[in-house]
């Protein structure tokens, strides 16, 4: 087990005004960049990435140094990095806090990202939303450009690097890269019909890499330690390094920790996010973004068979796995963005699931049919559930949509619905049951164990 | 009236145009531009960046209508977003959007009678770990309650939407806003652990204010109305 001794990623978050050049560079910001621009090979640097075995910290968890590896640049043609802060997977709000509280570490991730990809322009697509992190992102950029960090000749070497921002406008869908790089475009933020992969033929019809904006900022400290080192901070094999977690809904201290990858969702909210909010008992927790099947913490680990991934944990609470990639695949869920939305016994899972699929009703860009009525129908289902105008047969209604909506379109935004929608139904069926003989009581509303908190009236 | 950009807005776009290798790409942008000047996207607007970027109109318009940041009808001077997602509504989200329905006189989806305030409702912000907040034009405003609520919405009232930005807004934050000293006790960090790295607190907005050489975008939407 390897402890972390300092924070990384977060290393500079406590500083006064962490977020200007002066002093994000007295604790240490563009050293790496400089060293790795002037006196390494791009070819090496890859590598590192590769050795550190960073699975992509935007939810897929995608091997980040697999996908470099991906480009085989044609004669003509330029190589585009595109950093995705679109940030809008509800409960996950980490790409935030690197965009306002050091903003240098990402930009000096995408500095030497693009030294070894091969890029020489950097996109940093951020939500409309986030005007105030655009704004310190820009100056940030300017920054560095004046300090000659970034332009024609970076470190003073002979390739040039630019960094820029590109405002969203109000679209989840826009996180999925290929709808980003269409919204880059100046077009509707309609995801595109892959193959081609953006490695092959991605913004403006280039080779292009699409990365997180944790996963680009984890760069500069896998460069410096070595990809084995940073890789070796994990508790799990093959899914390497620290990360950012987020905890949010009914625990006592809501908020973001860094720590290895692979502890459990226990630990996460009872030792980092100061247990449950008034010690009541945790009903279920979603673990890495509403796309990811909801953990039920009396359901236990069945892997008896010593060939099972998760035999080590047999018998175990869904919630004392360790959060990896490949662990939480094999428990059925997805790790997914590594935040975690916790819900206590008050929590009607009719009522939370709807809240969910408004969400996803809200967000379908309408380009596929299955997706586009499905998501609606899933809410019209559940509005009459909560209603008491439902039926028994709806409960199955929920699950034969979801299974029809899944693989069947363009994007994964239909399976990201219909995946936790499933969860919640095969998890508490006797939730939705009951909904479907009695509605949801009237009274029962999800924020009830933290109204008089927030001082809300009846 | 036919629409324009300011003289210093024009050169922005100049200047946009740099960044990309094709002229589209530059829509986006623009359209912010144009909205943060104008309030919303109206019919000129649209012929005038249809023209600008040299694209059809009917482009433009199928961009605008795809995006719910870009309005394309008139909104109050300050648009007011409550987050109802789940994260929020489980630390009373709804509880925030019932009472700002009663103390602007509209529910959502409305303008309040004086004009003063849109009130919208958002799906996810990002800000999770800081719910319940909304969004009011372009700032955060986090760990919300609803006494602080209350004097969020006065000084926008009173003293216009930079200077409630000032005093109330929040960044990333990870201990209690300042302006909310009732809900620090719930903000206490947990005893280290050997591990766990508990991120640093949010230093106080007034300080974060957007500096004058380069200011964020102006918190009034409707911004320099002619």
């Amino acid at each position: 087990m390897s402890g972390l001794v300092k924070p990384l990623l977060s290393s500079r978050y406590g500083i006064e005004e962490s977020w200007k050049l002066a002093n994000a560079e007295r604790a240490g910001a563009y050293q790496i960049a400089r060293q790795s621009l002037t006196t390494r090979k791009p070819a090496e640097l890859k590598d590192e990435v590769k050795k550190a075995n960073i699975r992509g910290r935007g939810g897929a968890g995608f091997p980040a140094g697999v996908k470099w590896g991906f480009l085989n640049k044609q004669e003509g043609e330029e190589i585009y990095l595109v950093i995705n802060a679109d940030e809008s997977e509800p409960g996950t709000f980490k790409d935030r806090s690197i965009m306002d509280l050091d903003p240098h570490r990402l930009i000096e991730g995408a500095i030497i990202s693009c030294f070894a990809i091969d890029a020489h322009v950097a996109y940093i697509y951020v939500r409309g939303e986030l005007a105030f992190s655009i704004g310190r992102l820009e100056q940030a950029i300017a920054e560095a450009r004046q300090a000659g960090y970034l332009g024609e000749r970076p470190f003073g070497i002979d390739h040039a690097i630019d960094v820029h921002v590109h405002s969203g406008a109000g679209a989840y869908i826009c996180g999925e890269e290929t709808a980003l790089l269409n919204s880059l475009e100046g077009r509707r933020g309609e995801p595109r019909l892959k193959p081609p992969f953006p490695a092959v033929k991605g913004a403006f019809g280039m080779p292009t890499i699409v990365n997180n904006v944790e996963t680009i900022a984890s760069v500069p400290d896998i460069v410096e330690m070595g990809g084995e080192a940073w890789s070796a901070l994990s508790r799990l094999p093959g899914d390497g390094g620290v990360r950012l977690y987020g905890v949010s809904g009914h625990v006592n201290n809501p908020g973001l920790f860094e720590a290895p990858v692979g502890i459990t969702m226990r630990e996460l909210i009872d030792d980092y996010a100061g247990g449950m909010l008034g010690d009541r008992p945790l009903k279920a927790v979603i673990p890495g973004g509403s796309s990811t099947p909801v953990l039920d913490p009396r359901r236990k680990v069945d892997a008896p068979n010593e060939t099972y991934p998760l035999h080590k944990w047999h018998g175990k609470s869904e919630i004392d796995v360790p959060m990896g990639v490949d662990t939480y695949r094999a428990l059925g869920t997805m790790l997914g963005t590594c935040c975690a939305i916790v819900m206590d016994e008050t929590v009607n899972m009719v009522e939370a699931c709807r809240n969910l699929m408004r969400f996803y009703k809200h967000e379908s860009c309408g380009q596929c049919t299955p997706c586009r009525e499905g998501t609606g129908w899933l809410v019209d289902v559940l509005d009459n559930l909560c209603a008491g105008r439902g039926a028994i047969e709806d409960v199955d209604l929920l699950v034969n949509i979801s299974n029809n909506m899944m693989g069947n379109t363009i994007c994964a935004f239909a399976d990201g619905t219909a995946m936790p929608m499933l969860g919640m139904v095969q998890k508490f069926r006797e939730e939705f049951m009951e909904a479907a003989i009695n509605g949801v009581p009237d009274g029962v509303r999800h924020d009830d164990s933290v109204r008089a908190m927030v001082g809300g009236g009846a | 009236m036919a629409f324009a950009l300011t003289p210093e807005r024009e050169q922005e776009v100049d200047d946009i145009l740099t960044r990309y290798p094709a002229r589209r790409a530059a829509l986006l942008p623009v359209l912010w531009l144009c909205q943060r000047q104008n309030g919303w996207i109206t019919p000129e607007v649209v012929e005038y960046v249809a023209e600008r970027l040299e694209l059809s109109t009917s482009i433009v318009k199928g961009v605008v209508t795809f995006y719910t940041m870009f309005f394309d009808e008139p909104v109050g001077e300050n648009v007011v977003w409550v987050c109802r997602t789940l994260s929020c509504d489980l630390r009373g989200g709804k509880a925030v959007q019932e009472h700002l329905e009663s103390k602007l006189g509209c529910s959502a989806g409305h303008t309040s009678a004086d004009g003063k305030f849109t009130l919208l409702k958002a799906e996810c912000l990002a800000a999770c770990g800081q719910a319940p907040m909304v969004q009011i034009n372009d700032y955060y405003y986090e760990n919300l309650d609803l006494p602080l609520l209350d004097r969020i919405i006065d000084t926008h009232a009173a003293k216009g939407g930079q200077a409630a930005a000032a005093e109330f807004s929040t960044f990333a934050s990870y201990g209690a806003p300042s302006g909310s000293a009732s809900r620090s006790a719930t903000s206490v960090p947990p005893p280290p652990t050997e591990e766990a790295v508990r991120l640093a607190s949010q230093p106080p907005p007034a300080s974060n204010a957007p500096s004058a050489s380069n200011p964020p975008p102006p918190g009034n939407t409707t911004g320099e109305e002619s």
